[in-house]
């Protein structure tokens, strides 16, 4: 089901990430931290906070990975969960 | 169609373009330059790329990025920028792109000198580059070679996708003689695995790496697979008054030319000497070596170098009758009667052995 | 382009890297890689722009030699330092694909070094995204040609030191010196600032090449965490303090706009296009038959000599020429290697019905000599019973061997006679066809115009031929 988002969030795919922070370093609204659990592969993924997200995409530009993050601007469509 | 009189270095450009070779990357070197000379002077007449690119490096990389691309391309060099093209065509014959590579053998080692030599030999019969892989080699000894060559080797190239040498000398390619073209081969089909803009590009990929192990002996064993269909497939040679030879002769180029007049010259004498000379130098007609093996009782090879062919003859022959070796170096050639000589000398020896 | 309202995965990746072994969906670089950063912006622009089904990415060696796992483009993967060579002839191939070269700094600045240069002095029409992470990172953390000063490497233990490896290598500032290339910049991946005029130089560097206007290279100071042994999260401040001292970020060269825009359309050439290009298109020549007057003429070896600039070469290319014409296998074959010092020029030509074998030969039938040396030194070779004629004008000696047939011309003097000393050569070649008959006139008057270069001796040089002939017929 997917519906019109009111306000921007970021999705990091834990599976995706490589631990490297640069994302959390990026955010201007300092919404994103690594969790302290372990993905997979043995990194720290990072995650959003579930609140703040401008949807700048600073982050999603920093990211070395190509699926780690995606970044939902305001209006666009999200399978909420 | 009307002969021209003309040089194998000039035939080899006329033939490639009417083979549809699209583009020509070059590096100056004496003998090899005047092959680069008709190739600008002709490629851009039908609007095809010749380039003089900065190095042999760089030209035998081009000619992989031209060859990827699906264009009938080559390049010509002589003995030291054929050894720094080395790495390149280890990369062509790994990525199996098909070109043409001319090489104008001259004297060796280091800058030695710019006249004829084939000490050569090793290094593009047995690969000089890094990696297990075989060039397809062709031996012309005629300005008419020179040209039928060229075609046949852009033909071979794209058929096995492998790279085809034309291993010549400085004789080879400055005599002129009658030549005879053929015609212009039509528009080409397209070659599928290569890197053409407008078809689906983005399904191909050109590359020699195969990091996983097994990957990398598979691909292996797939090039040696190819290897010997070729060697099955396409030897050519020519035997000259080999029936009844008690001695035969081998040598490839110019120096099969000599070893001809030797031929004529014994048999005036009613000896009976005959010619083997391989037109392939890989694959090597170690069977036609045997089968005149089976009425001579010796074999004399004579080449322009320490002896380098000589030792493919004697692994063909594996010690079933004695092998011979004559050479010259430095860019000297044999007359016909040093040849003829020393000919003589190995055929009442070979005699003695048979009595 | 409308505004993106989800910025994801870009369309210029493959959908899945299945030429990846393992996992299908990340890449293979260490976390905090540049090389990621700068994928990510290239795919990214290649969607943006619509090029992706255009676009031949060459991966280099080095941390990014896997390129082609990534982009959904033609790729292919190239020696060490030698992409702009591949990219070059891949452009000419493909006027219309859009050819990306991606290079490290050991394979750009060190190894291909006069590639770069050579390809941007052409002004090829290719775009360069140069990577310098200031070391080599595949091979275990060597020094690059950018690497800094004191900094150190596996290779420079102790420090790069500037009187021994020389400083970093500034190399968009060197290309940009050249008239060839037409738009280079240097951008970094060491802040969102960064990272967004990255984003636009790349695509200003691709937007170049689909414009026909050459030569493009973004250079982009991009992170090597594993080599430098930085933690990610603390390379960013690494690079501000020792990278930008040395490499000056901004556009070091732009000229885009002066730049006609270049296109190439490939041809296809039709036969009768092919035939003339490459002169092919001569009639059948006439045939002129002709008889040799003695047994021993025929099937003649003729070994031509004299002076360079005696017309020696191309006498013989005449006869050899008007042999063929006449149906015989003949071969020219000048002095070459060894034979070629000491100011004698001389060719042999070989007439046969017979195939022919070794183009030279120790002791000729025929010898033409149109200088003393060359008399003196080859006299002796000629065969018994064969053939020596000579230019007696300017040769003041005579002939010693009684074993062989002697013929003195004076074709100096004759070709004198018609104004041109210059056609002693065709003078000569007259009496040897009038002496043995194995040629006919006809058949040389043929060949003339195609062997002189200048057309307007042409018919001096009929006259000259026929007073050659006339001279020995005469006598
Ligand atoms: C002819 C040749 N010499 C050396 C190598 C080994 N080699 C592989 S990668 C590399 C260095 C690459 O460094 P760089 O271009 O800086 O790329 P990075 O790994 O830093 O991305 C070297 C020397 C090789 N593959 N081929
Ligand atoms: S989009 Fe901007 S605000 Fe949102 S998480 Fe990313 S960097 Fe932070
Ligand atoms: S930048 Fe990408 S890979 Fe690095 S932590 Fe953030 S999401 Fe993970
Ligand atoms: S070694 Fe350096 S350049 Fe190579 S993948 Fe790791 S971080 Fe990137």
């Amino acid at each position: 089901m997917s519906k019109i988002l009111e306000e921007a969030i970021t999705v990091v795919s834990p599976e995706h990430c490589k631990g490297c922070g640069l994302c959390v370093i990026s955010c201007p609204q300092d919404v994103l931290f690594q969790i302290d659990g372990f993905n997979s592969k043995g990194y720290h993924p990072a995650d959003y906070t579930g609140e703040g997200c401008t949807g700048c995409g600073m982050c999603f530009y920093a990211c070395p990975e190509p699926a780690a993050i995606t970044v939902y601007k305001k209006g666009a469509e999200h399978d909420a969960a | 169609m009307a002969k021209e009189l003309i040089k194998g270095n000039e035939a080899v450009v006329k033939a490639a373009l009417l083979a549809g070779c699209q583009s020509f990357y070059g590096y100056p070197i004496t003998p090899a330059s005047e092959i680069a000379h008709a190739g600008a002077l002709f490629f851009p007449r039908l609007g095809r790329t010749f380039l003089q690119a900065e190095s042999e490096i760089a030209s035998i990389n081009m000619v992989y990025g031209a060859a990827a691309a699906g264009e009938r391309t080559m390049t010509a060099s002589s003995s030291p920028g054929i050894s720094l093209k080395q790495e390149g065509m280890s990369y062509l014959a790994g990525a199996e792109l098909p070109c043409l590579i001319v090489d104008v053998m001259r004297g060796g080692p280091g800058l030695g000198n710019i006249a004829p030599e084939q000490s050569d030999y090793n290094q593009i019969v047995k690969g000089g580059g890094h990696g297990s892989y075989e060039l397809i080699v062709l031996a012309p000894n005629s300005a008419q070679e020179m040209a039928d060559f060229t075609r046949l080797a852009f033909d071979l190239a794209d058929k096995w996708r492998n790279p085809v040498v034309l291993l010549t000398d400085g004789y080879i390619g400055q005599m002129m003689e009658p030549v005879e073209f053929g015609e212009s081969v039509g528009k080409l089909p397209r070659k599928e695995w290569s890197l053409t803009e407008g078809f689906n590009m983005d399904e191909n990929l050109v590359s020699s790496i195969f990091l996983d192990t097994d990957e990398l002996e598979a691909h292996n064993a797939h090039l040696q697979a190819k290897y010997r269909k070729i060697e099955a497939e396409e030897i050519r040679y020519e035997a000259y008054q080999c029936d009844d030879a008690e001695l035969v002769l081998m040598g490839f180029g110019i120096v099969s030319r000599i070893l001809r007049s030797v031929v004529d010259r014994a048999r005036d004498e009613g000896l009976k000497i005959g010619l083997l000379r391989p037109k392939t130098l890989w694959p090597f007609p170690k069977d036609a070596i045997r089968e005149v093996a089976g009425t001579a009782n010796k074999i004399l090879t004579v080449e322009l170098n320490f002896g380098q062919m000589v030792d493919d003859v004697r692994l063909a022959l594996n010690g079933s009758i004695p092998v011979e070796f004559y050479g010259r170096q430095g860019g000297n050639v044999p007359t016909v009667e040093e040849v003829y000589e020393v000919a003589k000398t190995h055929l009442s020896a070979a005699a003695d052995v048979s009595a | 382009m409308p505004k993106k309202l989800v910025l994801e995965r870009p369309k210029g990746f493959y959908e899945k890297f299945e030429r990846k072994p393992g996992d299908k969906s990340n890449t293979h670089y260490c976390p905090g890689c540049g090389h990621g950063v700068i994928h990510k912006l290239i795919a990214e622009a290649i969607e943006d722009l619509g090029i992706q089904d255009r676009v031949i990415m060459v991966s280099p060696v080095g941390c990014s030699v896997f390129v082609y796992y990534y982009f959904k483009t033609g790729n292919i993967q190239v020696a060490h330092g030698r992409a702009p060579a591949v990219a070059t002839a891949l452009k000419r191939a493909n006027p219309k694909a859009i050819v990306v070269s991606y290079q490290g700094d050991g394979d750009l600045a060190a190894i291909g070094g006069n590639n770069i240069l050579q390809a941007a002095n052409r002004g090829e029409h290719i775009t360069v995204f140069f990577v310098n992470n200031a070391i080599y990172g595949m091979t275990g953390g060597q020094m690059a040609p950018t690497t800094l000063p004191g900094m150190k490497t596996t290779t420079t233990p102790y420090g790069r030191d500037e009187d021994n490896e020389g400083p970093p290598m500034k190399v968009s500032e060197l290309l940009a010196t050249l008239d060839g290339p037409t738009y280079i910049e240097r951008t970094a991946v060491w802040d969102n600032k960064s990272i967004a005029k990255t984003r636009m130089a790349i695509r200003k560097a691709l937007q170049c090449q689909m414009d026909g206007k050459g030569f493009s290279m973004v250079e982009t100071l991009a992170a090597c965490p594993s080599g430098w042994k930085v933690d990610p999260k603390n390379q960013y401040e690494w690079m501000l303090e020792n990278m930008q001292p040395f490499f000056p970020l901004g556009v070091k060269k732009d000229i885009r706009d002066e730049r006609e825009s270049w296109h190439r359309t490939p041809r296809d050439n039709s036969a009768e296009e092919v035939s003339e290009a490459l002169d092919l298109n001569v009639p059948d020549p006439k045939l002129f038959p002709s008889e040799y007057k003695k047994d021993s003429y025929r099937n003649p070896s003729i070994k031509l000599a004299g002076f360079g600039g005696q017309g020696i070469l191309s006498a013989g290319a005449m006869l050899a020429n008007s042999a063929m014409e006449q149906g015989y296998h003949s071969s020219w074959i000048p002095s070459y290697g060894p034979e070629m010092r000491g100011g004698t020029a001389y060719c042999f030509v070989n007439i046969s019905d017979q195939e022919i074998g070794s183009p030279t030969v120790s002791h000729p039938d025929v010898l033409m000599a149109f200088n003393r040396p060359s008399l003196e030194k080859f006299e002796a070779d000629v065969k018994t019973g064969g053939l020596l004629m000579y230019d007696s004008t300017i040769i003041d000696v005579e002939p010693t061997r009684t074993d062989i047939e002697v013929l003195a011309v004076p074709a100096t003097k004759i070709a004198d006679g018609l104004g041109n000393t210059r056609m002693a050569n065709t003078v000569m070649t007259g009496a040897y066809l009038a002496q043995t008959g194995i040629l006919s006139r006809e058949a040389m008057e043929q060949t003339i115009p195609k062997a002189l270069k200048r057309k307007n001796l042409v018919d001096a040089n009929y006259l000259a031929l026929k007073a050659g002939m006339e001279f020995v017929e005469n006598q």
